[in-house]
Order: structure tokens, then C-alpha cells, then sequence
């Protein structure tokens, strides 16, 4: 399905799954730094293998993206060897773990809106991408009922892991503006129904998250001004560390295999 | 189907799944399909989870296995729908999986979390669910009430 799409689009859908394919590679290594740090074996468990599922996902995302840009470039060269400003990841994703508190307020944010949106992206016609939606929404579902449930159990806990909680969301609720935030290539792929209308995920995803911080007590913060500029490249100072990282071996040996 | 279809399904069959190495990846559901492409033979396989590090190894070992049966041009492609499920395992498989130790997958559930999952050891339902999460991502992690054992268990999906 990828061999016959006109320029614009081409380039238009490799941006778009460059976007998909990086949010889950990104969040993907952010849960894997919980790998043996965990505060319970269960616990350091449940984030492996969710961070394997986003990685495992990012992957399918980034190599049909190499495939849809036609240049010889494979889904590790996309992974390792671009630099800061050509990652397009929501810039919630890159936040640093701080604690537990911040690594569950960053899911669950992220989870609730990857639910809404496969929903949507399923529906796609372009066949490839509502495949992948498909398979990810069984993984979707699990992960949301544990970033839920320990939203519910540390808001409704004690007063340290409510309060834990609770400043978390209150410094990270500024980068959930940007799930809704549409550009140029969203409209080019949703006038062939190959990408979902972001806008109209919105208020259902508002509607899911005061539900629940209702139920755990817990309050949505006021403020409106949200961070940008994730799409366009452009990232908090996080990022730059975590593909140093991430990126240091497959730079360093090229083409090395293991 | 023709010949060499036969052969090259029946030589699948002495793949296994590295992380439950008493199934073969025919048994498992993850081969979808051979089809003829010019001059060679496509592979299609899905993957059970997105991120199970499985999945390479199984790719590497359908090469290697049918290369050296001297089946030469060989594509192994991954398809994602219709996405894989546990009801494509059949009674044989799952009464195998039991033997092995690990609980198969009931039925068509993702409920399971909320039921009690019967002891491959002792058969007792008196069990209770430790974690969602397991050694890999297609296990859950349970406990027996009555041997007093932990147990791993096949989720559904």
C-alpha cells in the first residue's frame, strides 16, 4: 500500500508515524530506567513489560515509517541515529521518572489518550496503521487498568502518596494539551481518512480523567496554559539526555550487531 | 496447496517458541500463512504481543530451519490483523501448556483478572491473582491458596 502515494502524502504520513513511533519509543525507555529500581518486584515487573509493549509498538510504527519514506533508512537508523530536533514525541513523554507518583500520573495520562485515539486510528484507511492500532489496543487496555489503579490507590492512600500524587499532576497537567494539538499533516491525512480529528477526542478524555481523580480524590488543576512544540521538534531540556543514553552504544559501533 | 507449502508448514512445526519451548510456533497461532511469491515463499507470522523479544528469534529460526532444508528464498512477514488471540490455540495446545506448568488461557476472557484461575499443580480454584504481570508479557502472575505454590498463567487476550 505504500508504493503508490503521491509526494505530499508520502511525506506527510512518514511525519505522522515518526510522531506515533516516537512517543512509544520514548515512554517505552523512560518506564524501562524503572528496571530493577521498582518499589516492588511486581511492580518493577508490570513497567518491563509495559515498556516493552510501547517499544514493541514504536517499532511497528517506525518501520513502516522507513518503508513509507523509501530511502534505505531501517526503523534502528530512525531509533538512533537522529538527533533531538527530528524526534516529533508529545513532550509529556519525555519527562524524567522523578518518582513512582510522576511515572503513574505521566501513564495514565498518556494510557486514557492512547485508548481514545486507537479507538479512532482503527478506523483508519490506510490499512497498515488501523492494523497496528488493532493489536495495540489489547495492550492498551491492560496498561490502562494498572496506570489507573495505582491513580486511585495513591490518591485515595495516604496522605504522603495522595499529596505524592497530586504534585505530580499538578506539574505535568501542562503537557497534556498537546494530545489534542493538530498541524498540516494532520489534514492532509484526515481528508483521505487515514488519521483521526484529535479535537474530538478531547473532551472524552477530560470526561474519563475527572472520573477518576474524583474517585481518588483527587483534583484537576486549573491552569490552562499548556506547553508546546513537541510535533515541531522542539523538546524540554530531558530529551536531549535520554537519547544520549539511548542512542550512545549504536552510535558508537555503528552497525554492530548483538 | 502445493507441494513445497506442505513441507515448508510441517517444518514450522519444529519451531519453538523460545519462552514456552513445549509449544511450536504452528501450536502457538504465530504462523498465519504460507504463500508463494515470485519464485520463493512468503512467511506470515504474527506476533503474540507488539514487544515480545520472542519474535526476532522466531524469525531467525525460520530462516535458518528453512534454509538449510534447502527452501532458499524465503520473506518472513509480520501482519498485525486480525491481531493474535488465545482462542487460536486449540484444546491439544492448551492441555499441553497445562503439563509444562504454566495455567492455559480460559476461554475468551480478558475477565481472567477477576476469576479464580485453576492450580496447573494441584487443580485447586482456591487461587488467588499476584500481578498482571509476568516473567513475559503473555503470563500472569498467580498464587495457590491450597499447595501453596506461585503459578504462572497464559493470559487471554
Amino acid at each position: 500500500m505504500t508504493n503508490n502515494l503521491d509526494n505530499k502524502m508520502r511525506e506527510a504520513l512518514f511525519e505522522y508515524l515518526l510522531r506515533l513511533g516516537d512517543d512509544r519509543l520514548i515512554l517505552g525507555h523512560r518506564l524501562s530506567e524503572w528496571c530493577g529500581h521498582a518499589p516492588i518486584l511486581e511492580e518493577d515487573i508490570a513497567l518491563g513489560n509495559i515498556a516493552l509493549d510501547l517499544i514493541g509498538q514504536s517499532s511497528a510504527y517506525l518501520s513502516l515509517a522507513a518503508e513509507v519514506e523509501n530511502k534505505n533508512r531501517t526503523e534502528d537508523d530512525l531509533s538512533y541515529f537522529r538527533n533531538e530536533y527530528e524526534f516529533k514525541n508529545l513532550q509529556l513523554v519525555e519527562q524524567p521518572n522523578i518518582d513512582f507518583a510522576y511515572t503513574i500520573a505521566r501513564q495514565y495520562f498518556f494510557d486514557v489518550y492512547e485508548g481514545l485515539f486507537l479507538e479512532e486510528l482503527a478506523k483508519s484507511k490506510f490499512e497498515q496503521l488501523a492494523g497496528i492500532a488493532e493489536k495495540s489496543i489489547k495492550e492498551n487496555k491492560y496498561h490502562t487498568r494498572h496506570s489507573k489503579h495505582w491513580v486511585l490507590r495513591l490518591g485515595d492512600g495516604t496522605e504522603e502518596s495522595r499529596n505524592k500524587i497530586q504534585t505530580a499532576i499538578n506539574d505535568l497537567w501542562r503537557f497534556t494539551g498537546e494530545f489534542f494539538e493538530e498541524t498540516e499533516v494532520d489534514e492532509i491525512l484526515k481528508e483521505k481518512n487515514f488519521a483521526p480529528d484529535l479535537k474530538l477526542l478531547k473532551q472524552k478524555w477530560n470526561e474519563i480523567i475527572n472520573s477518576t481523580f474524583e474517585e481518588a480524590t483527587l483534583s484537576i488543576p486549573e491552569s490552562k496554559d499548556f506547553a508546546t512544540g513537541g510535533r515541531n521538534g522542539i523538546h524540554t531540556e530531558h530529551l536531549g539526555h535520554l537519547l544520549a543514553e539511548m542512542q550512545i552504544v549504536a552510535r558508537s559501533f555503528p552497525g554492530a550487531k548483538w | 496447496m502445493n507441494q513445497t507449502k506442505e513441507k515448508i508448514l510441517k517444518l514450522l512445526e519444529d519451531v519453538y517458541d523460545p519462552e514456552i519451548p513445549v509449544l511450536n510456533i504452528i501450536e502457538m497461532g504465530i504462523v498465519r500463512g504460507v504463500n508463494e511469491i515470485d519464485g520463493g515463499y512468503e512467511i506470515k507470522i504474527t506476533p503474540t504481543y507488539s514487544g515480545c523479544p520472542a519474535m526476532k528469534t522466531i524469525e531467525d529460526e525460520i530462516l535458518d530451519l528453512l534454509h538449510s532444508e534447502g527452501v532458499e528464498k524465503i520473506k518472513v512477514t509480520k501482519v498485525y490483523s486480525p491481531s493474535w488471540t488465545t482462542n487460536w490455540m486449540s484444546e491439544k495446545t492448551k492441555i499441553k501448556l497445562g503439563g509444562y506448568g504454566i495455567a492455559p488461557p480460559e476461554e475468551n476472557s480478558e475477565e481472567f483478572i477477576f476469576k479464580k484461575i485453576t492450580c496447573p499443580f494441584c487443580k485447586s480454584t482456591n487461587t488467588k491473582l499476584t500481578s498482571e504481570f509476568g516473567s513475559t508479557s503473555c503470563k500472569s502472575l498467580h498464587f495457590c491458596n491450597n499447595c501453596l505454590q506461585p503459578f504462572e498463567h497464559f493470559k487471554c487476550i
